[in-house]
C-alpha cells in the first residue's frame, strides 16, 4: 500500500508539473488577452518534434533549450501576424482562428514527419533506474523531468513576482488598457507572453515527448485535459492552474490503482448494493476504468456549482 | 500646449463625437463639463488613442492623433479614467511603480514626493489597491499618473462618489498639480470643484462643444447651465 502511495505521489508530481507547464501559458494568455487558445497543445507537439529533430543533429541537452525557443518564436509570430489582426473582429473570430491553427499544425506535422510516431528516445545518459523502492524502479529520466519542471516553476514564479515585466503582466491581467495608457507597450507584452506560453508548452513537449510518444495525435490527446485544468483552476489564475494541475494529476494517477467500485466501497461500510438496475451497474464500475472521464466530470461539476473555478476572479 | 480640432469618434454605428474642438494652455486647468453620455469620456479615450477617431490632436505642436496609446503616454499625456482602474491585486506601492514609464529615467515625481504629500498612501503602501477606500483610490490613481511625469493630464470625474471633505482635498490637489506646471483637463458631470479651480470651462452637448468661457462668464450664462447641465 505505501508503495502505491509513494509512487502515485511521485507520478502525480511529475504529471501535475507537466500539466502546469502547459496550462500556465494557456491561462495567462486567456487572462491577458481573453483568448482561449485551442492550439495551445499544438505547441506542446511542436516542442516534441523540434526536440526530436534538433537532438538528431546536436543531442538532447541543446535540444532542451533550442526546441522551446523555436516554439516560442512560432508563438510570437502567430500572435503578431495572426491573432493581433483577428482580435479586431472579436472573440468568436479569435476562437475560430486558433481552432483552425490547431488542425493546420497537426496536418503540417503529418506532412513533415509522417503519420507514424517518430523515434524520439530518452537520452542514453538518463536511461537508468535512479532508485529502487519496494522492487519498483524510479527512472532517472523521471527524476530529470521533475527537476526541469521544478526549475521552470521557480523561474516563472520569480519572473512574475520579482521583475518589472512580471508586475506589468499582473496589472494587465485586470486592467490591460490602463497599463497601456501609463506608457507600457502592452501589445508587445502580449506577444512575449504568448511566445513564452508557447515556449513552456514546447518545453513540456521536449521532456514529455520522449517519455510518452511523439506522434501527430499527441496534441489531441493532451489538449482537452489542459482546458480542464484552467477551467477548474479558474481562468486566468496562475495559482489556480498550479493547484488544479496537481489535483487533476492526482485524481487520474490515484484512480489507476483503484481497482474497486463504489459498490465495494459501500460494502466496507456495511451497505450492500443490491440494485440490479442502471444505478447498480454504475455503482459496480471499477474506479480505475473511469480514469479518463474523471477530469471532465470534475470540470462539468465545477462549471455548474462554481463557474469561476477554484481561484478564478471572473464572475461569468 | 494641447489642442483638439474637429474630433470625431464612433462606437459601431453611432457617431459619438461630432467635431469637438478645445485647447488647454500651459499650467492651465480647463474643465470639460456635460451630462452623462454627451461624449466627455469618449473624448479622453480618443485623445489616448483608445477609440477610433478622426480629426486633429496636437500636443506641444506635434500631431499625436495617429500614435499608439503607450506612445501618446510617453510623449507626456497622462490619463486618469473615470473608473480609476486601480490594479486591485497589486499593492499601493506597486501601483505607483507602474506609473513610472521607466525605472532608469525617473521623472520629477518620485515615490518619496508622493508619500511626503500623501502620508495616507505611505501608511497603506503595502495594502492591495482593491482594499482602499474610494478617496484613497482616487488619490492613488492620480498620483500613479503623476509618477509618469506628464505635462498634460486628463482627470475624468475625480470627485465621483467621494465624501464632501474628500472632494475639497481633491480640488486642492488638482490646483497644486497645475501650479507645478502641469496642464489639467478636468472632466466633470457636476460643477462641484470645476467653478472654484478652473481657469476656463467648456460645456459639451451631443458630442459637440456648446459653451466656452471663464467661470465668471459661465455663471452669468444661466441658459447654458439649464439647457446643458442641470438634470
Amino acid at each position: 500500500m505505501s508503495e502505491f502511495i509513494i509512487f502515485s505521489l511521485l507520478n502525480t508530481l511529475i504529471y501535475g508539473l507537466l500539466l502546469f507547464m502547459l496550462s500556465s501559458g494557456l491561462t495567462l494568455i486567456f487572462g491577458l488577452m481573453n483568448v482561449l487558445n485551442f492550439a495551445h497543445a499544438s505547441f506542446y507537439m511542436l516542442g516534441a518534434y523540434f526536440a526530436y529533430q534538433v537532438s538528431l543533429k546536436v543531442g538532447f541537452i541543446p535540444a532542451l533549450f533550442l526546441a522551446p525557443l523555436g516554439v516560442a518564436v512560432v508563438g510570437m509570430l502567430v500572435e503578431r501576424y495572426g491573432l493581433r489582426r483577428v482580435h479586431a473582429h472579436g472573440h468568436v473570430a479569435e476562437l475560430l482562428f486558433t481552432f483552425g491553427l490547431f488542425f493546420l499544425l497537426d496536418e503540417l506535422v503529418v506532412l513533415i514527419w509522417g503519420r507514424n510516431p517518430v523515434d524520439y528516445q530518452i537520452p542514453a545518459f538518463l536511461d537508468f533506474p535512479l532508485f529502487t523502492l519496494f522492487n519498483s524502479d524510479f527512472s532517472a529520466y523521471r527524476g530529470f523531468m521533475l527537476v526541469v519542471s521544478i526549475a521552470m516553476f521557480i523561474s516563472m514564479y520569480l519572473v512574475i513576482n520579482r521583475t518589472r515585466i512580471g508586475l506589468i503582466i499582473q496589472a494587465s491581467l485586470t486592467h490591460a488598457e490602463m497599463v497601456n495608457v501609463l506608457g507600457h507597450n502592452v501589445p508587445s507584452v502580449f506577444m512575449y507572453v504568448f511566445g513564452a506560453g508557447a515556449g513552456l508548452a514546447g518545453l513540456a513537449g521536449v521532456i514529455g515527448g520522449n517519455y510518452l510518444v511523439t506522434e501527430p495525435g499527441m496534441a489531441q490527446a493532451l489538449g482537452p485535459i489542459v482546458f480542464v485544468v484552467i477551467v477548474v483552476g479558474g481562468m486566468g489564475s496562475l495559482t489556480g492552474a498550479f493547484v488544479s494541475s496537481l489535483l487533476l494529476a492526482g485524481l487520474q494517477t490515484f484512480a489507476v490503482g483503484m481497482e474497486f467500485s463504489l459498490a465495494d466501497l459501500f460494502m466496507k461500510f456495511g451497505v450492500n448494493v443490491q440494485s440490479d438496475g442502471i444505478i447498480g451497474d454504475i455503482l459496480r464500475i471499477q474506479i480505475a476504468n473511469t480514469r479518463a472521464m474523471l477530469p471532465f466530470l470534475f470540470m462539468i461539476i465545477m462549471l455548474i456549482f462554481r463557474p469561476k473555478g477554484l481561484l478564478g476572479v471572473r464572475e461569468e | 500646449m494641447f489642442s483638439v480640432n474637429n474630433l470625431h469618434a464612433y462606437y459601431g454605428q453611432s457617431h459619438i463625437l461630432r467635431g469637438v474642438e478645445f485647447s488647454v494652455g500651459p499650467g492651465e486647468i480647463v474643465s470639460l463639463l456635460g451630462r452623462n453620455g454627451v461624449g466627455r469620456s469618449t473624448t479622453c479615450k480618443a485623445i489616448m488613442g483608445l477609440v477610433k477617431h478622426k480629426g486633429s490632436i496636437k500636443f506641444k505642436g506635434e500631431e499625436v492623433g495617429r500614435d499608439k496609446p503607450h506612445i501618446i503616454a510617453r510623449k507626456g499625456i497622462g490619463y486618469v479614467p473615470e473608473d480609476r482602474s486601480i490594479f486591485p491585486t497589486l499593492t499601493v506601492q506597486q501601483n505607483l511603480e507602474l506609473g513610472m514609464k521607466s525605472v532608469k529615467k525617473p521623472g520629477k515625481w518620485t515615490l518619496d514626493d508622493v508619500y511626503r504629500q500623501f502620508p495616507r498612501l505611505q501608511e497603506r503602501c503595502n495594502v492591495c489597491g482593491g482594499h482602499l477606500s474610494g478617496g484613497e483610490q482616487q488619490m492613488l490613481t492620480i498620483c500613479r499618473s503623476l509618477m509618469g511625469d506628464p505635462d498634460f493630464i486628463m482627470i475624468d470625474e475625480p470627485t465621483e462618489g467621494l465624501a464632501p471633505q474628500m472632494v475639497e482635498t481633491m480640488g486642492e490637489l488638482i490646483a497644486r498639480i497645475a501650479k507645478s506646471g502641469i496642464s489639467v483637463l478636468l472632466v466633470e458631470q457636476k460643477l462641484t470643484i470645476a467653478l472654484a479651480i478652473s481657469h476656463r470651462m467648456y460645456v459639451m452637448g451631443h458630442g459637440q462643444i456648446v459653451f466656452e468661457g471663464t467661470p465668471g462668464e459661465f455663471e452669468k450664462n444661466q441658459t447654458v447651465r439649464k439647457e446643458w447641465l442641470e438634470v
